[in-house]
Formats: structure tokens, C-alpha cells, sequence
């Protein structure tokens, strides 16, 4: 049975929760600040962890509904909104209204969101892997630092990096291909 | 000098590859190894493709000081509640 250890929460499942609020509210503070509003939720309920979920399973949970939450307070103020839109931004040529319509074949969006979901996948696989191997992995890969940074760090030899590496590639290619490309 | 690796040596450079990290005369030699090895090809295929992958899901993490924000928070919090 799972239980739950709130002190390693922001080390293990900060980033992936970031991901997953992010393509969501699309705002760096904003996001940060849900983000701790679960933690402080999943701190009240904890009692109510039944161990059935994962933790981060448990964690998105209540975060959608902070995410939900904080649009409907967004909706509550609308009535006292006003709608600006500016004809003339520095991009577009005219001032005619269409430029600014949405545009159907603009599938960035839509792949945008898609994107987001692989990187959900790639940290869920990256969540499997042995601790050090992800933090290894995660650190060379998704965050660019170089060897020497890294190897400095975990006080390790290259050719020890060069190991976890392997190691950790050869389980992302094989997680990813069962989970993403399937 | 030998022109021919072994397929250990291979899967290492093929590795390093991945990160702009491997010699020239290295790269050269994995270039004979893959024309003669189908297993090594296969890793290297789906080694490359791991690398296109996450970069194209663009994943973006947080600062370390962000983080130590979240975690201070996080402390406060547990705090307040007891």
C-alpha cells in the first residue's frame, strides 16, 4: 500500500504537476501557486488517502480541481471585465478584424497540447526509473546540464554518468514505446 | 588503429552522440560498426529517437529556487496545521 510523504513532494512530483498546469492556465505564477494550493489540500486530506492511487495520481486529483476552481473564480469576475482588442499589433499589416480571427489550419495549439501530453508520458516513465538514475537522466537530458556539472554534483566519474545513462535511456525507450507510441 | 569497435564501445559513442558529446574519429568508426551491426542499428535508431522525442515534448521544469519556494511553502504549511 501507498502512503504518502508529503517532505519529498516538491522534489518528485513538482515538475510534473507543473507540466500538467501549465499548458492549463498558461501562466508561470499562476501555476506555481495552484500547484502549492494542492500541496496544502493534499496536507489537510491526507487522512483521506486511501493508499488505492498513486500518490501523484492522487495529487492530480486535487489539482484539477484547484485548476477548475480558479477558473470559476476568473468567470465570477467577467461581468465586471471589459473586453479590449486592439486592432493594431505590431505583427499584423491591417486593421481589418479578420486578421485577428482564429485561424482553422493553425493546428499549433492542438500540438501544443499534444506535446504537453508526451512530456506528462516522459515523466510518468521517468518516474519508474531507479531515483538517481531519473535525477541523472532528467539533469543531462531534459535540463541540458553538461557532464562535468553533473559529475560534480553526484561526486561520480564519467564513465559512471555514461552507465546511469545507458541504463536510463535504454528503460525511457522501452516505457515510452509501451505507454506513448502504442 | 583499429577501425573496428565492439559493439559495447559502439552503444557508448552511440550514447554520447546524444548530447553532441562524441569524437569524430568515434562517430566515424560507430558509422563502419552500424553498416556491419543490424542490432547496434536498431539501438541506435531507437537511441536517436528518444532524443527526438523529448526534445519535441518541450518539458519544462522549474527552477531550483522556484522549487525551494515550493518546498518552504510546503514546510510553512505543514506547520500552520499542527
Amino acid at each position: 500500500m501507498e502512503v504518502l510523504n508529503p517532505d519529498q513532494w516538491v522534489d518528485k512530483y513538482a515538475d510534473y504537476l507543473y507540466n500538467y498546469t501549465i499548458v492549463r492556465v498558461n501562466d508561470h505564477i499562476v501555476a506555481q501557486d495552484l500547484i502549492s494550493e494542492t500541496f496544502l489540500a493534499g496536507l489537510k486530506s491526507k487522512n483521506n488517502f486511501k493508499g488505492e492511487a498513486s500518490e501523484r495520481t492522487w495529487l492530480i486529483s486535487i489539482l484539477k480541481r484547484k485548476i477548475i476552481d480558479y477558473y470559476r473564480k476568473i468567470n465570477s469576475n467577467k461581468g465586471k471585465a471589459e473586453v479590449h482588442i486592439s486592432y493594431r499589433d505590431e505583427d499584423s499589416e491591417g486593421d481589418w478584424l479578420e486578421e485577428n480571427a482564429a485561424d482553422p489550419f493553425d493546428r499549433t495549439a492542438e500540438d501544443r497540447m499534444e506535446n504537453k501530453e508526451l512530456g506528462l508520458a516522459i515523466l510518468e516513465c521517468l518516474d519508474k526509473l531507479p531515483e538517481k538514475q531519473a535525477a541523472i537522466f532528467k539533469m543531462k537530458t531534459v535540463e541540458n546540464f553538461d557532464t562535468e556539472a553533473i559529475c560534480k554534483e553526484y561526486d561520480i566519474t564519467p564513465s559512471n554518468l555514461w552507465v546511469i545513462i545507458h541504463r536510463a535511456r535504454k528503460s525511457m525507450v522501452e516505457c515510452l514505446e509501451k505507454n506513448w507510441f502504442n | 588503429m583499429k577501425f573496428f569497435m565492439k559493439c559495447d564501445d559502439a552503444v557508448h559513442v552511440c550514447d554520447k552522440t546524444q548530447y553532441k558529446e562524441a569524437g569524430l574519429l568515434d562517430k566515424l568508426k560507430l558509422k563502419i560498426h552500424l553498416l556491419m551491426c543490424k542490432m547496434c542499428r536498431g539501438y541506435a535508431k531507437r537511441n536517436s529517437n528518444l532524443t527526438d522525442t523529448i526534445k519535441s515534448a518541450n518539458i519544462k521544469t522549474l527552477l531550483p529556487e522556484e522549487k525551494q519556494r515550493l518546498k518552504t511553502r510546503l514546510q510553512q504549511d505543514e506547520k500552520n496545521l499542527h
